[in-house]
């Protein structure tokens, strides 16, 4: 609420300024600034108030007059690059016409106003028109998985050089099924759970933000990212298969990994989606192509990081504390969950269509 | 022609008004400015963090082991690496989804991030540009830091060079868009606060039609007002307007000897501002029959 002295405080001020002498103009491009003056000066104080922030200082009789005064002031412009030759009016007006139209024109949405319409169907739809890229990035991977498992299976060798160390632990090729199982094991207790979840989330966020951005390099980078993280896990699955552990392992990398996985084949799918429009973009010019296809990608990619967020969280606290089954369902609620939010739910989508259907 | 017309940075936009808006792309010397302010002001901001949270940290372990430490602790750690997370990718997008449009950086060296198509700036824009910094920034960094100690082979000397095109990729065209503005459909532009300067016209002798220190009026003939054209005036609107006794006079020397008038001493401002009102009340005139003089050298 806007305090009503200050308020009125404030009007008296800008009355109190005298009005130009506008008679007293030598030139007639000058009496015509003089005359308009004053609608300027309103259009500018109510400029920089909104640029701090304080739109709610606004009285409703400004935020009314904010169009008009924008155009009386975009016209004034106009007609004043025709007959006045004042350099200083004409810098002033250029920008203070620049200023407006930002506000005019500028985002007038807030952070919950489009988080509601972002959940509510506009996901779901970037999602779904990134779903020839997303099935590229799902062979892509699917291949790199069966790569990684095949040369490992005929070479062990292989598991050195593709298993980055650090997994590469206890869980190596010739390990018995007792150390295999340790590793699947439930914890007893949540200490330390969160901080690792939050790490996990930082990690896997960075990674898929990486992989977006890659997809800018016509999608090459992304695609060899995507293929060695899942040759990776490729050789993973082979090892537990060969001690017989292939559905615990399964169920222990589930619990998140359906999530997980399935965001980061949606930033492979997001990057690579660029990367492609730019390549042919159509019969519009590349610029916009990227720009369309850049934007949509950036909702998916928020989408991304909220998933992650779930997906670390999965990670740090069921996977650790629930057995194999447990495991097992939650991980195939998740896709499940996933699939039809994805592409089974249109939200407004569908209210728009159903709202054209009954119009007359 | 004189060059002093061409500004290679001016774009112009038309507003749904019909309107057509004038904009400068921000000069590249501008935005590295605004970029590495930025970053100061992201690591200072991460380094009090981490030092209130160390403080913290250690008035925690001081305490009697009353309370759960273990899991205090852990939560600290929990708050460092999201407000890392969320500082590095939350700073950009929400400063640039803001009315003004612009980083505290850029709001400093008086820059803004616009829409390319005219339209509005979205949030999908904002996130976009700002998800590619990674590629753009710390890459090409880090590969340069990295790849010349040789450990990654020529692989990371490859990298290197690929990733430097990003970093460099503003040099490469000329509305200086990096990656990540292409990308999006944006681009950075100069956001000009000016005040408006007063009225000439209504001041000194061009309001009076006499010197208010000698009482002469200046009169000027069709013929000494038709050498100079609009670049001239707008250099005498300047120098009029910055008020410089010594740039006044080598002006007030120079038209004189233009236009063969004995130039006296004392009353200079009063003569330029009648020439500069005589001018310009010429030059307006001729506008409205469709007629501008640029320069002296334009023969309109």
């Amino acid at each position: 609420m806007k305090t009503p002295v200050l308020g009125s405080l404030l009007g008296r001020k800008e009355l109190a300024a005298a009005p130009p002498d506008v008679a007293a103009a030598a030139l007639r491009s000058d009496r015509f600034r003089l005359e308009r003056e004053q609608d300027w000066a309103r259009l500018e104080a109510m400029l920089t108030r909104i640029e701090k922030g304080r739109l709610r200082g606004l009285s409703d009789e400004d935020v009314l007059a904010l169009p008009t005064l924008y155009r009386t002031a975009a016209s004034s412009l106009a007609v004043a690059r025709e007959t006045s030759l004042d350099a200083a009016t004409l810098a002033y007006l250029e920008a203070l016409v620049q200023r407006a139209w930002f506000q005019v024109y500028g985002p007038r949405e807030g952070v919950t106003a489009w988080l509601r319409r972002f959940l509510g169907g506009d996901l779901s739809k970037a999602v779904r028109e990134i779903w020839l890229d997303s099935c590229i990035a799902l062979f892509v991977m699917v291949m790199g998985t069966v790569a990684g498992w095949l040369l490992v299976a005929r070479d062990q060798e292989w598991y050195f050089s593709l298993v980055p160390t650090q997994f590469a632990d206890t869980r190596v090729p010739g390990a018995s099924r007792e150390v295999l199982l340790e590793t699947l094991k439930v914890e007893d207790s949540t200490g330390g759970l969160t901080a690792f979840a939050a790490q996990l989330f930082q990690n896997n966020a960075g990674v898929s933000i990486l992989a977006f951005a890659l997809g800018f390099a016509f999608g090459v980078p992304t695609l060899l990212l995507l293929v060695h993280n899942m040759a990776v896990l490729g050789a993973m699955l082979w090892l537990y298969h060969d001690a017989g552990l292939l559905l615990p392992f399964l169920a222990w990398l589930g619990v998140h990994g359906t999530t997980e996985l399935f965001a980061i084949l949606l930033a492979g799918a997001a990057g690579l989606h660029i990367g492609r429009r730019m390549a042919f973009p159509g019969r519009r010019s590349v610029m916009a192509a990227a720009a369309e296809a850049g934007r949509r990608g950036a909702q998916v990619m928020v989408g991304v990081v909220l998933m992650l967020v779930f997906a670390a969280l999965l990670e740090a606290f069921p996977r650790q504390l629930a057995g194999t089954e447990t495991r097992a369902i939650v991980g195939l609620f998740m896709l499940v969950f996933w699939l039809v939010y994805f592409y089974a739910f249109h939200g407004r989508d569908r209210q728009a269509i159903r709202a054209q259907g009954t119009a007359p | 022609m004189s060059a002093a017309y061409v500004d290679k940075r001016q774009r112009e936009l038309v507003t749904p008004e019909g309107i057509a808006l004038p904009f400068r792309i921000a000069s590249r010397g501008a935005r590295a400015g605004a970029l590495i302010l930025d970053m100061v002001i992201l690591f200072m901001s991460a380094l009090l963090v981490t030092l209130l949270l160390i403080y913290l940290a250690s008035g925690l372990f001081s305490l009697d082991a009353e309370i759960d430490q273990a899991g205090a602790g852990e939560f600290l750690l929990v708050i460092w690496t999201l407000f890392w997370f969320f500082l590095w990718n939350g700073y950009f997008i929400v400063m640039e989804l803001g009315p003004r449009g612009a980083t505290f950086g850029k709001r400093a060296v008086g820059i803004r991030v616009a829409a390319r198509d005219g339209g509005r700036l979205t949030a999908e824009a904002v996130l976009a540009r700002n998800l590619l910094r990674d590629i753009e920034l710390f890459l090409p960094l880090v590969l340069l830091m990295v790849a010349p100690s040789g450990d990654a082979g020529n692989a990371g000397m490859a990298a290197t060079l690929w990733f430097l095109v990003f970093m460099l990729f503003p040099f490469f065209n000329r509305d200086a868009l990096r990656a990540g503005d292409l990308v999006a459909g944006t681009w950075v532009v100069d956001a000009p606060r000016t005040r408006l300067a007063d009225a000439l016209s209504t001041q000194g002798a061009m309001r009076d039609h006499a010197s208010a220190v000698t009482g002469a009026a200046y009169r000027f003939g069709a013929e000494e007002l038709s050498i100079y054209g609009e670049y001239e005036l707008q250099t005498l609107e300047r120098v009029l307007r910055e008020g410089r006794p010594e740039a006044m006079a080598a002006v007030h020397q120079a038209i004189c000897r233009k236009i063969g008038w004995e130039p006296g001493a004392g009353d200079e401002r009063a003569f330029l501002e009648a020439f500069y009102a005589q001018l310009r009340a010429r030059l307006e005139g001729g506008m409205r029959f469709g007629k501008r003089k640029k320069d002296k050298h334009d023969d309109q």
